[in-house]
């Protein structure tokens, strides 16, 4: 079996990038794919944690579902925003959208 | 360590991960960073194969790259059309890149400091996936949790219609 660290790496690779991608992009719309990118990450985390600390419970792969749940629920609401803002502002790059901004 | 078809296939998935999220963050076509996530997703879900884990692999199919990814790849294709011109990334990424390789070194010592080469514990039990759903719901577990999270994706669902009709 692979050991723990190898998982974790690529976790925290995966996670970098996200952290990256967050920070440098302009597109909103891969902002948020940044953003899945990190969860992702952080959810094999939690399963690779699971597996080799604690494969008898339950608690690392039912956060790693809740997880989903909520990475779905952000993913539905933020492209809804984003088609919103496109609509009104003709835009989707991130420091365009000012309108609460002064 | 030895190469067996385990490592192997690890090293496989773990190029596909970090590659596709290499794509994402510097594709400057919004089509090929949405299906480079495609492949990051699809690595993820062969390591939770590989951690032993296959309805997180199962979820991560249907959800992240069944509607996650379809969802992603509408809205591009919804709001492309000042896409071709503009730089993909802004002014300060130099800093960003910074702080990005700031917090893979800091990962990274963590990681190698405190779980160097741990194998696992023990076994994951064969009816790991029946006791899940059954702590799904039961009150002396999840059930709290799991009902606050279809509220949660009720509100999502309603709310993304709202806010995405003109």
């Amino acid at each position: 079996m692979i050991p723990l660290h190898w998982f974790l790496l690529v976790a925290a690779g995966l996670f970098s990038l996200g952290v990256y991608g967050v920070l440098a992009r302009r597109n909103a719309v891969a902002i948020l794919m940044s953003i899945e990118l990190m969860l992702n990450a952080v959810n094999l985390n939690l399963v690779a944690f699971w597996r080799y600390m604690a494969p008898e419970t339950l608690s690392g792969q039912a956060f790693a579902v809740f997880v989903f749940a909520v990475a779905a629920a952000e993913a539905a609401v933020g492209l809804a925003l984003i088609i919103s803002i496109y609509r009104n502002r003709e835009t989707v790059v991130a420091e365009d959208i000012n309108m609460l901004k002064w | 360590m030895t190469i067996t078809p385990v490592t192997i296939a690890f090293a496989v998935l773990a190029i596909f991960t970090l590659g596709g999220g290499l794509g994402v963050v510097s594709s400057r076509n919004m089509v090929h960073a949405a299906l480079y996530l495609v492949l990051a997703l699809f690595g993820v879900a062969g390591l939770y194969v590989l951690l032993e884990a296959p309805f997180l692999a199962a979820i991560q199919v249907l959800v992240y790259m069944g509607a996650i990814a379809v969802l992603i790849t509408i809205t591009i294709m919804v709001t492309r059309r000042i896409m071709g011109i503009t730089e993909s990334v802004n002014r300060q990424w130099p800093l960003a890149a910074g702080i990005a390789a700031l917090v893979a070194v800091t990962l990274g010592f963590v990681v190698l400091g405190l779980f160097n080469g741990l194998l696992p514990v023990a076994d994951v039990p064969p009816d790991n996936i029946e006791q899940l759903g059954a702590a799904f719901v039961s009150h002396q577990a999840y059930l709290l949790p799991f009902e606050v999270a279809s509220v949660l994706l009720l509100a999502a669902m309603i709310g993304a219609i709202v806010v995405a009709r003109d």
